[in-house]
């Protein structure tokens, strides 16, 4: 099956440009609460790389929207599902590669998340959408492929860079 | 979901006592908001000091919130974190409510006017 989204130039993932030294794992069952437990890890895990507080807090946004769409959106139908986080620390920032097993993305890319119009009544005030924005703001080099049934979304945190 | 209220003269103020409000309790947040307002005055001030997260799951029950107010109700916000701050001034969603530092400021503002 010819992959899907705009990494399908690339032909391995086992190819990564970043050094894998100091890369933290952690496999979550795809559910709400561990999501939760998940953020609290990996924040906890981090701290010996001394982010500051608005580093944590940018990072807690993109992780919690990435992971709470997998929840959502991917498994929605799979509520057995896993999740699979994988992160290393490069000069340029923080590397993320976050896999599971469950539905594509709509139309093999990831939402465009453009900035809501909230010139309107509070009536018609927006309920959604902000995540993908939150996540197109905050994260960069954002990359999305489905690969042999498999979501594989990479992107960089610009933060707790070598200075 | 544990939100608990003090009504003073013309303002009921709603605490968040969890330090969270995501997609584990979003809904839960909204219903019990609603349940708030439907029975406050003609002011609601929503206390966030202890909530040091919120995710777009969390805004959007904060917006629904919003909406769920009586003709003539308003919704106000008090003591946002640097997070939750940050996430109300990406999705510039800062600019649709009124934000207060503290709640002792909003209540000392509203008695200050009257």
């Amino acid at each position: 099956m010819r992959p899907e989204g705009n990494l399908a130039h690339q032909n391995s993932w086992e190819v990564c440009p970043q050094p894998k030294e100091h890369e933290l794992r952690l496999i979550l069952p795809a559910t709400d609460a561990a999501v939760r437990r998940g953020l609290q890890t990996i924040k906890h895990g981090l701290e010996p790389n001394g982010l500051a507080a608005d580093e944590v807090a940018s990072l807690e946004i993109v992780l919690a929207e990435i992971l709470n769409n997998i929840v959502e959106h991917a498994y929605a139908d799979h509520p057995e599902g896993l999740i699979d986080i994988r992160l290393s620390q490069a000069d340029d920032g923080l590397h993320f590669l976050i896999s599971d097993r469950g539905n594509m993305m709509p139309g093999g890319e990831p939402p465009l998340g453009l900035q809501a119009n909230l010139n309107c009544d509070i009536a018609d005030l927006p309920e959604g959408g902000f995540g993908w924005f939150l996540i197109r703001e905050l994260a960069h080099e954002l990359r999305y492929a489905h690969v042999d049934g498999e979501n594989k979304l990479s992107f960089r945190m610009a933060i707790g860079q070598k200075r | 979901m544990k939100l608990t209220h003090q009504d003073f003269d013309d303002v009921r103020v709603v605490c968040v006592g969890e330090n969270r409000i995501d997609a584990a309790c979003a809904i839960q947040f909204k219903d019990e908001m609603r349940a708030l307002s439907d029975s406050g005055p003609a002011r609601i001030l929503l206390d966030l000091q202890n909530v040091e997260f919120l995710d777009s799951s969390g805004l959007g029950a904060v917006v629904a919130a919003l909406k769920a107010v009586r003709h003539g109700q308003r919704l106000e916000l008090a003591a946002l974190h640097p997070t939750v701050q940050r996430v109300f001034h990406l999705t510039r969603m800062d600019t649709v409510f009124t934000i207060h530092t503290s709640v002792a400021t909003a209540v000392e503002g509203i008695a200050n006017a009257s």
